[in-house]
């Protein structure tokens, strides 16, 4: 992901926050990677959530299957005071919005719906440009990676 | 897939601590969690029965620093020994770059550490990844129990490709750090060819 996309998801997940009332959104990857977070993403520990939330969408995504139903596409955790509302963009990202009683959960879900078209989009177009761009320019920055740099990470 | 942030500078790898239950997976990560700095780490985090026996998976994030300007980020992650949990440790695999498979070194335990081996084949297939050509380290845990099988012996009965091999006493911290650098090694390098 380059410097340009990581803006506009950023963007998008700021005017979601806003548009929803709510207090944290996060996009993650399915492999529970966080990619991008907006609001008072301070407040709670980020890598946890995102591998949580990863690993409870790939249990409900297994529920699933087991009852012949293709994804749960949506996934909502009342709490006495927050919620979490969770949704499937693009097949591949994981959307985490967790929101109080100033907002509503139809509200939230109506805004989610409008922000997973447009990251979708955005995902869309980072594809085909991967795909332009190719191999060339995106030559791995471990490419000279050497026994010394790993043994470095490890010297404490 | 390890998951390369060029915009953060950040790259994340997914490790996943395999192995037949009561081997050790979790204390490895325990271990490796009460060993690292504090700024270096994450919350370790356990869905575990009340018994602590794994339910789900074990979680640590781990910053080891950065290598050539990248943040390196480890996301190790165990899961659930026990046979009836294969659902759950099929999912885990998902997006791997790295497995560690915990042996227990109990003679008694033979036929389960196979078992959970051909389990891992099996699963990491149907994932998309195949044991011969991912980033694998293979660890002997609980060496200093007096039932321990020979070194080579076990090494024929599970060695899988002449991967790396370590013995372990995790409860100790023995072999543990070893192990995860000789897995973060074969990640990395196999990054160089992406």
């Amino acid at each position: 992901m380059y410097e340009e996309e990581f803006e506009r998801i950023k963007q998008l997940l700021n005017t979601l926050r806003m548009d929803a009332s709510a207090k944290i959104v996060f996009l993650v990857d399915k492999n529970g990677q966080q990619i991008a977070g907006a609001g008072e993403v301070n407040l709670v520990d980020s890598t946890s959530l995102a591998s949580l939330t990863a690993g409870n969408v790939a249990a409900t995504d297994g529920l699933a299957r087991l009852i012949g139903e293709k994804e749960f596409s949506i996934l909502f955790h009342e709490g006495r005071k927050d919620n979490i509302h969770i949704s499937i963009v693009g097949q591949r990202l994981i959307l985490v919005v967790i929101f109080d009683e100033r907002s509503s959960l139809g509200l939230v879900r109506l805004r989610v719906r409008k922000a997973s078209a447009d990251l979708e989009r955005v995902l869309n177009e980072m594809d085909s440009k991967a795909q332009e761009v190719g191999a060339v320019e995106t030559a791995s920055p471990f490419a000279e990676i050497t026994d010394d740099d790993i043994d470095a990470l490890f010297s404490e | 897939m390890s998951f390369i942030n060029y915009a953060a500078r950040e790259i994340n790898v997914k490790i996943v601590f395999y192995g037949p239950g009561l081997c050790g997976k979790t204390t490895n990560l325990q271990y490796i969690y009460e060993k690292s700095n504090p700024q270096q780490k994450g919350k370790l985090i356990s869905l575990a029965t009340e018994t602590d026996r794994t339910l789900f998976f074990d979680f640590l994030p781990l910053d080891l620093g950065a290598v050539r300007g990248f943040k390196t980020r480890f996301h190790l992650y165990t899961v659930p020994g026990q046979v009836f949990y294969d659902a759950s440790r099929k999912l885990i695999l998902k997006g791997v770059d790295g497995v560690v498979f915990v042996a227990d070194s109990q003679e008694a335990r033979m036929d389960a550490n196979v078992e959970s081996l051909r389990n891992l084949e099996e699963n990491l297939r149907e994932n998309g990844f195949e044991l011969k050509t991912i980033p694998y380290v293979l660890q002997f845990n609980k060496r200093d129990l007096p039932s321990a099988m020979p070194v080579d012996d076990m090494y024929r009965l599970l060695n899988f490709k002449g991967e790396p091999t370590f013995e372990a006493v995790a409860t100790k911290g023995i072999g543990v750090f070893e192990t995860l650098k000789a897995v973060a090694k074969q990640v990395l390098y196999e990054l160089r060819s992406r």
